[in-house]
Formats: structure tokens, C-alpha cells, sequence
């Protein structure tokens, strides 16, 4: 139904330069389509995945020169120039991404930041190389492929197939699995990679097909204004303007920034083409200024949430598999440092498959570092850790989350602009079973119902309230059916019949065959369920066994209530 | 390789630009670092202060005295802005985009009142320049530093060592518990704000003495200004003119040592190498 009305608009569009409209309409459409572009290509990574580029006229420039170069100097046919107009920011763009996306640090401003000075960099080596040398380049000598009656109409047409393009890319990559993951990315990017989504591959792949698209719409607009110089080209105007165009239209649409981009565009052609043009410029930037403070989403931002699939019974889709004999995972002499504080001082310890194991010890002994260096988002100083007999220490988290492991956070990290059942439905995507969204909503939906969340499975995770928000971690990381799970305080602030509640999961949790490692201060449930405790004390695990006899251990003890008790 | 002297002309010019990019950084990185606003406008303004002193001075003011003038009323503009920001509760990013409207409202005044024309500011200052050996320096220059090195410092240390400044420290720590503690952050705020707004007029009267006006020179600053402010680091008022100087004398001896418009990459490779070695360094 999308595709057929889809293909409508594209072919009721494409018989317009055949009208014999006068010039002037073409060429206004042209800006329209060309803007849509550059505002939809942006948005793939900026909006999606929340890393703000503004340096994306960088990428347009590389486009704009590729086929300045190639057509106007070296005399290859226009239309032959558009791979390589495309190819050349794509591949800066990895290059680029393959450094920056790997340091943490780098994120929000700075990525912006370092954007922007990419730009200059760029601009400034284009205009002292034969590139450009300074002139600019003229390209009034290059043809036109002839798609159309007039030359302005052809334009359009190249224009009009690049913005069909972007918005149809920009669509399907909001609908699949690849925009969840820059979703999650957007909203907490550490959650996501333990969650299993290889967010470095997704930025790297979401930055190239941005850089692609704008190099493609540099490449075509060369050639349209004919003449091209480094100031016009590599400015930060183009980024300030696709920012608004995005932001107006809404950045968590797939056609948000399309909206933008034809609002803005006719705005200002409208301004700057009667007497009134300063005026009009003035209000353009006061009518902006009013749609950020009352629409702070977008035009489209009401419409943004992603409509869930209809809710249909899920098969069981895959097993956990029958016990083998042997430690499910296997801790040898973990050590694990922050600023010369010693989190893990070669901590040894075994899960057993099917086993509840209790992990106990006073506030700061280890417990949660030891969980983030099993699932990877630490790396460990030294030590190893073996997951059925594989080696986890060095491993990309996400590679780890689909080996079967999940986690909980003490303190609930859902993805807040991703409803409850989204969040619930992101892990099984990302996870052993690699589901598409269809079915991974399926899925969520079984989880949903076991932690009694199904009411409020269209809400975002502001709307609930501290248990609900426990009990949503709890099925994010049922509903990826791990193998191992993490649970880390899910307990703590919970009333004791939400307590009761939870310890009746948790069992139901084992009996379907996942090994739990249960991490709690609230000793009633810890009795309760665990087969074996471990304390962990100064990064040590100084006991282990059954829960009624360590917890009679005189260390133990002297752990918990100091040595010197009465 | 050009002589010694011109070397050190250049290195003092550098430092000297590099005072005017500390200068209009400074409002930035204090709303940026503890407001949390990234205000574009702060741009306008400047030029704003910069327009309305030449015209002030054009009827005889002296250029230091229209400050007195402009810079209260500059105080109010920033306060009201962040009175709307408040009132809105409108995030970081999307104060760089409110503010990104309010630049392009005051870049439209500035040319409906002014025209898009060059404009330069006729006193008697910018005639006025000493030797020192072989160099020789301008007093629009000299003031320019002297002014920028005494904001920043005056700002740094009232942060520092007042209650004031602890209070703006703790509020943009955490607001809601600094008011726990009785820190009246939302007057600190407006405070604040206005107080980066008529930095922006001292900023635009330092601009007009020594640059040529036009409206379409407001987006030529942002770049190396944003440079300056995110390596000097996030609210702190030394950051800007500090890093200011290192881009401005890196610029300037590129521009002696090679072709002028090879200047941005030397200023721009630095920021890069900074952010990817030492990325904690920065905000």
C-alpha cells in the first residue's frame, strides 16, 4: 500500500517537466528536492542515532568536487561522475567514522565539533590543491543528459529520483531493524551494545549513507549552478539550514526533515525573491523560533512513534538448549582497576548451569564490576573469562549479548523515546535469535505478559513508575531467552509484596531454563532462592557454598558488619 | 622563510585576534558550561554592540563610552532570552536552534537599519599605534587584549573565590539540589545571562575598533569561535582566550610561513588532534 502510493507520487512528479511549465517552476523544485535530500541524508545519522554532524556540507563539498573535478576538468560525462560523487564522501565518511566513533568521549558536542572542523580541513585543502587552487570551477562547458524537454526539467528529474530515494531509504530504515538500533543508540548507546546491537557497525553504515546521498545531491548541484568555489561550498550555513529543516519537520520522522526541507525552502524562496526580503528573512527565523518553543519535536513530532504491529500469538521459536555438563561461565582471577582503586582483585568463582547463584557482598565490593566486565562493557585488566568454554575478555559487548548473555541495571536504563514494547522488543532482535521486528514484537509481547506490563506496553518509560520500571528491565532481558542472566538489584526499593512478586518471576525465569546470578542486598530473597551464595568482599570472593552456611561464616560476617562487632 | 621580524609581527597579530576570539567567547562558554544553552545569537549580538557603537560614535561618543550605554541594555536582552528559554524549558539542542532564529531576526535588523554595506568605525584609535623595537602594535589591539584579559580573569575569579561563583558552580551542577541548599538559581541564571549578553557588547565594541562591519560577516566567526571556547573547555572563562590565542598565532604564523588559505588547517588540524588525544581535555 506505502510502496504503490509511493511509486503514485513519484510518477504524478515526473510528468511535470512534460507540462512545458515556464523554467522558473522547475528550478524552484529542483532547490525543494535538492534541500529534501540534504535535510533526509542528514537526518539518517544525526536525528536517528543522535549524532549531530554539522559538518555535513564536508560530505556535499567531497560530492560537489568529485564531479567538478571529473566533468569540468578531466571532461568524463556528468552522469558518469555521480558514483564517484557518492563514493568519495562515503568513504571519507567511514574513514572518519572508523576513528571517532570508537572513542566514547567524542560524543554530542564534540562529534559536532569535529565535524565542523573536518569541513574546514576539507574546504581549505580543496582550495590550495589543483582541486580547486582558488578560482573556483567552471562547468558551463559540461552536458546535460537530455531526460526532459527543457534542461531546468531534466534537473528536476535527476533531483526528484535523489529525493524519492533518500525518503524511501529514510523510510525503510526507520521501519527495520538498522533504525531501532540507531534508536537505541540515540537514546543510551552503552544499553544498546550490552543489549547486542553492534552500534559501531550501525554508525559507521548510517555515516556512510549519509555522506552517500549528500554527495550525490553535491554532485547534481555542480553541475546546475554551473560554477562552484570553496566559500560557497564548504559552508556551515548548509548545516545550520538542514539542522532547521530536520528539527522543523521533526528528526524521529522518516519524513520529517522532508517537511522541513520544503517549508523552509519555499519560505525563504517566497522571501528572498520579493521587495521584502530582509523582513521576510526575519520572519522566517521568528517563525522558527515559535515551532521550537511549541513543537519541540517537529511538525511531525506527534506523529512520531512507530505504530506497533498487530499483536499476534508468537510460537516458540527457539529452545534453550538442554543442560550440558560443566560451569555454564567461569571467572579465573578477574582483575579490574579504575584510577588505582582495585574494583577486582582476582575474583575466581563458577556458575553452575540451571543454578540460582546468589552474589552478595557490602556496597562497593565488586559485584556491579564484575557484572560489567562478564558483559563486556568493561574491558578486564586481567584474568579470564570463560562462557561455555569461549573466552569473553576482549569481546565486543554485543558479540557477547548474542552469545545468551543479558543483564539488568540497578537503577532501570530503558530507552526513553522507545515505547515499552519497543524497548521489550529490541533485545530478541539483537540477540541469539536475530528476529525481525514483526516477530520480535511477538515476542516482547509473551515478556510483556510475564511481568504483567501489557497495559501499558504503548506507553514511553517516563509513564511508569519504579517497580514497573524494575520489571521492564527485567523482560528487556528475559526477551532476548539468555542462556546466563545478570539480575543486579532488581529487588532494591521494591515493597514486599512487589518482592514476592518478583522472587515468583525469577523462579518462573529458571524453570525455563536460564542460569541466573542474582545479585541482592534484600537477604530474604536471597535465602529464598539462590542454590549457592558467593561474597564478594575488596574485589575478593572470599566464600562460597550453600546460603545458610556462608552467611554463618565469621569473614563473612566481619565482611558485613565489621570486625569489630561486640 | 621570511625574516625574524615579520615572523613576530604575525605571532603578535595572532595573539591579538586571538584575544577578540576569547572575547566573544567568553559569554558562550558560560552560558554554554553552566547554563547549558548554546546560544548563536551571542553572534548577533556582538554585532549588534558593534553596529550600535559605531553609530553612537559616529555622533561623537567616544567608542569605550557607548558601552556605558549599550551594555546595559544588552543586559536585559540576555536576561529576557533566558527568561523564554526557562519558560519553555527548552532543551540544549534546541537552544541552538531558538537561538539560531533570534540570530537570523537581529542579522535582518542590523541589515534593515545598516544595509548590507561595509561599515567602519572613524575615531581617532585606530591611528594610534607604538613601536616596540621592531614591532609594532595598535591601540584598538593593546585595548582589545587588555580588555579581554581583564573579563576573563575578573570572571574566573569571582567564580573562584566569591559565594556568588560557588553558588553559579553549584547551581550548574545541579540546580535542583543547589536550591535545596538556598542557591537561588533561577535569579543566578537570569543573572548570568544577562551578564554573557553584555559581554557581548564590550565584544562588539572591541570588533568595531578594530574590523570592518557587515551583516553577513556574523556566520565568519562561529567556526573558530566554537573552536576556541570547546578546546578552552566548557565554562571555563580562561578556556576561550587561552585556546583563542593558540588558533589565532597558529593562523597567523601559517599565513607568514605558507599561503594565506592554507591558515584554517593548521588552527583545525589542532582542534581535530586535540579532541582525539586528549578528548577529556575539552568540555
Amino acid at each position: 500500500m506505502k510502496v504503490l502510493a509511493f511509486v503514485g507520487a513519484g510518477a504524478v512528479l515526473a510528468i511535470v517537466p512534460f507540462l512545458g511549465l515556464p523554467a522558473f517552476y522547475e528550478s524552484f523544485l529542483y532547490l525543494v528536492f535538492h534541500w529534501i535530500v540534504l535535510a533526509t541524508s542528514w537526518n539518517l545519522l544525526s536525528g536517528y542515532s543522535g549524532y549531530f554532524s554539522f559538518g555535513h556540507a564536508a560530505f556535499f563539498g567531497a560530492g560537489v568536487y568529485s564531479t567538478a573535478v571529473l566533468a569540468g576538468k578531466l571532461g568524463w560525462p556528468f552522469l558518469w561522475t555521480l558514483p564517484v560523487a557518492a563514493a568519495v564522501p562515503a568513504v571519507l565518511g567511514v574513514a572518519l567514522g572508523a576513528v571517532v566513533f570508537r572513542l566514547p568521549a567524542l560524543r554530542g558536542e564534540l562529534f559536532a565539533l569535529i565535524t565542523l572542523a573536518l569541513m574546514f580541513v576539507f574546504a581549505t585543502i580543496v582550495l590550495n590543491t589543483p582541486l580547486d587552487g582558488g578560482p573556483g570551477v567552471y562547468m558551463s562547458a559540461v552536458a546535460v543528459p537530455k531526460l526532459a524537454p527543457s534542461v531546468s526539467g531534466s534537473f528536476y528529474l535527476l533531483a526528484l529520483v535523489l529525493a524519492l530515494g533518500s525518503v524511501a531509504i529514510s523510510y525503510a530504515v526507520y521501519q527495520s531493524r538498522f533504525g531501532t538500533g540507531l534508536f537505541a543508540i540515540h537514546d543510551d548507546e552503552d544499553v544498546a551494545e550490552v543489549m547486542g546491537v553492534p552500534t559501531l557497525r550501525y554508525k559507521l553504515a548510517a555515516l556512510a549513507l549519509s555522506c552517500a546521498l549528500a554527495g550525490l545531491a553535491g554532485g547534481v548541484y555542480s553541475v546546475f549552478v554551473s560554477y562552484v568555489t570553496v566559500s560557497e561550498t564548504f559552508s556551515g550555513w548548509l548545516a545550520l539550514n538542514v539542522i532547521l529543516m530536520a528539527a522543523l519537520g521533526g528528526t524521529r520522522h522518516w519524513l520529517g526533515p522532508a517537511v522541513g526541507a520544503a517549508a523552509v525552502t519555499a519560505m525563504t524562496y517566497y522571501f528572498t525573491t520579493s521587495e521584502y526580503a530582509v523582513a521576510g528573512r526575519a520572519l522566517v527565523g521568528a517563525i522558527f523560533i515559535v515551532v521550537i518553543l511549541f513543537m519541540p519535536n517537529g511538525l511531525l513530532g506527534r506523529f512520531s512513534g512507530r505504530k506497533a504491529f498487530a499483536r499476534e500469538k508468537q510460537k516458540e521459536l527457539f529452545k534453550i538448549e538442554p543442560s550440558r555438563p560443566g560451569p555454564i561461565l567461569a571467572v579465573r582471577g578477574a582483575s579490574k582497576a579504575f584510577e588505582g582503586v582495585q574494583a577486582l582483585a582476582g575474583v575466581d568463582l563458577e556458575v553452575r548451569r540451571g543454578e540460582i547463584l546468589g552474589l552478595v557482598g557490602p556496597n562497593g565490593s565488586g559485584k556491579s564490576t564484575l557484572i560489567n566486565v562478564v558483559s563486556g562493557h568493561y574491558p578486564i585488566d586481567s584474568g579470564s573469562v570463560l562462557f561455555e568454554g569461549r573466552e569473553l575478555a576482549g569481546e565486543a559487548p554485543h558479540r557477547i549479548a548474542r552469545g545468551g548473555i543479558a543483564r539488568t541495571y540497578q537503577i532501570p536504563r530503558p530507552f526513553g523515546r522507545l515505547s515499552v514494547l519497543e524497548n521489550v522488543a529490541l533485545p530478541p532482535m539483537f540477540g541469539l535469535g536475530a528476529l525481525h521486528r514483526r516477530a520480535a514484537e511477538g515476542e516482547a509481547w509473551r515478556w510483556l505478559a510475564f511481568t504483567g506490563l501489557e497495559a501499558k506496553a504503548h506507553r514511553l518509560p517516563a509513564g511508569l513508575n519504579l517497580h514497573e520500571r524494575k520489571f521492564l528491565e527485567l523482560a528487556r532481558a528475559l526477551a532476548s531467552r539468555p542462556k546466563l542472566l545478570f539480575l543486579d538489584e532488581v529487588l532494591s526499593g521494591l515493597t514486599p509484596t512487589e518482592i514476592d512478586e518478583a522472587i515468583r518471576l525469577v523462579r518462573a525465569i529458571r524453570e525455563q531454563g536460564t542460569t541466573i546470578v542474582f545479585v541482592e542486598h534484600v537477604m530474604r530473597a536471597v535465602m529464598e532462592l539462590t542454590d549457592r551464595v558467593v561474597v564478594l568482599t575488596n574485589g575478593r570472593a572470599i566464600a562460597q557454598g550453600a546460603p545458610r552456611e556462608v552467611m554463618r561464616d565469621p569473614l563473612v560476617v566481619d565482611a558485613y558488619l565489621g570486625a569489630a562487632r561486640a | 622563510m621570511p625574516s625574524l621580524t615579520l615572523l613576530g609581527q604575525s605571532a603578535l597579530s595572532g595573539v591579538f585576534i586571538g584575544a577578540l576570539y576569547g572575547l566573544l567567547g567568553l559569554g558562550l562558554t558560560l552560558s554554554w558550561g553552566l547554563l547549558r544553552q548554546i546560544n548563536l545569537a551571542h553572534f548577533a549580538l556582538v554585532f549588534l554592540g558593534a553596529y550600535l557603537s559605531y553609530q553612537l560614535a559616529a555622533a561623537g561618543m567616544d567608542p569605550l563610552l557607548t558601552l556605558a550605554l549599550v551594555a546595559p541594555g544588552f543586559f536585559l536582552l540576555g536576561a529576557g532570552l533566558h527568561w523564554l528559554l526557562a519558560r519553555f524549558s527548552v532543551s540544549p539542542l534546541n537552544t541552538l536552534l531558538v537561538t539560531f532564529g533570534f540570530m537570523v531576526m537581529i542579522e535582518s535588523l542590523i541589515q534593515w537599519i545598516w544595509t548590507a554595506d561595509f561599515r567602519r568605525m572613524e575615531t581617532g584609535y585606530g591611528d594610534v599605534r607604538w613601536r616596540l623595537g621592531e614591532l609594532y602594535v595598535s591601540l584598538p589591539e593593546l585595548l582589545t587584549f587588555l580588555i579581554a584579559a581583564a573579563l576573563a580573569s575578573g570572571v574566573w575569579a569571582l567564580l573562584r573565590h566569591t559565594d556568588l561563583g560557588r553558588a553559579l558552580r553549584a547551581a550548574a551542577e545541579d540546580a535542583p539540589v543547589a536550591a535545596a541548599f538556598g542557591v537561588n538559581e533561577k535569579r543566578l541564571a537570569l543573572l548570568l545571562s544577562g551578564a554573557c549578553a553584555a559581554f557581548a557588547a564590550v565584544a562588539g565594541v572591541c570588533l568595531a575598533l578594530s574590523h570592518t562591519l557587515a551583516p553577513g560577516q556574523i556566520y565568519a566567526w562561529i567556526g573558530v569561535v566554537f573552536a576556541a571556547v570547546m578546546i578552552g573547555g566548557l565554562g571555563n572563562p580562561l578556556g576561550p582566550l587561552a585556546a583563542g590565542i593558540v588558533i589565532g598565532v597558529s593562523e597567523a604564523l601559517t599565513m607568514a610561513l605558507t599561503a594565506p588559505a592554507w591558515a584554517p588547517l593548521v588552527s583545525f588540524t589542532l582542534l581535530i588532534a586535540i579532541l582525539l588525544l586528549r578528548p577529556g581535555r575539552v568540555a
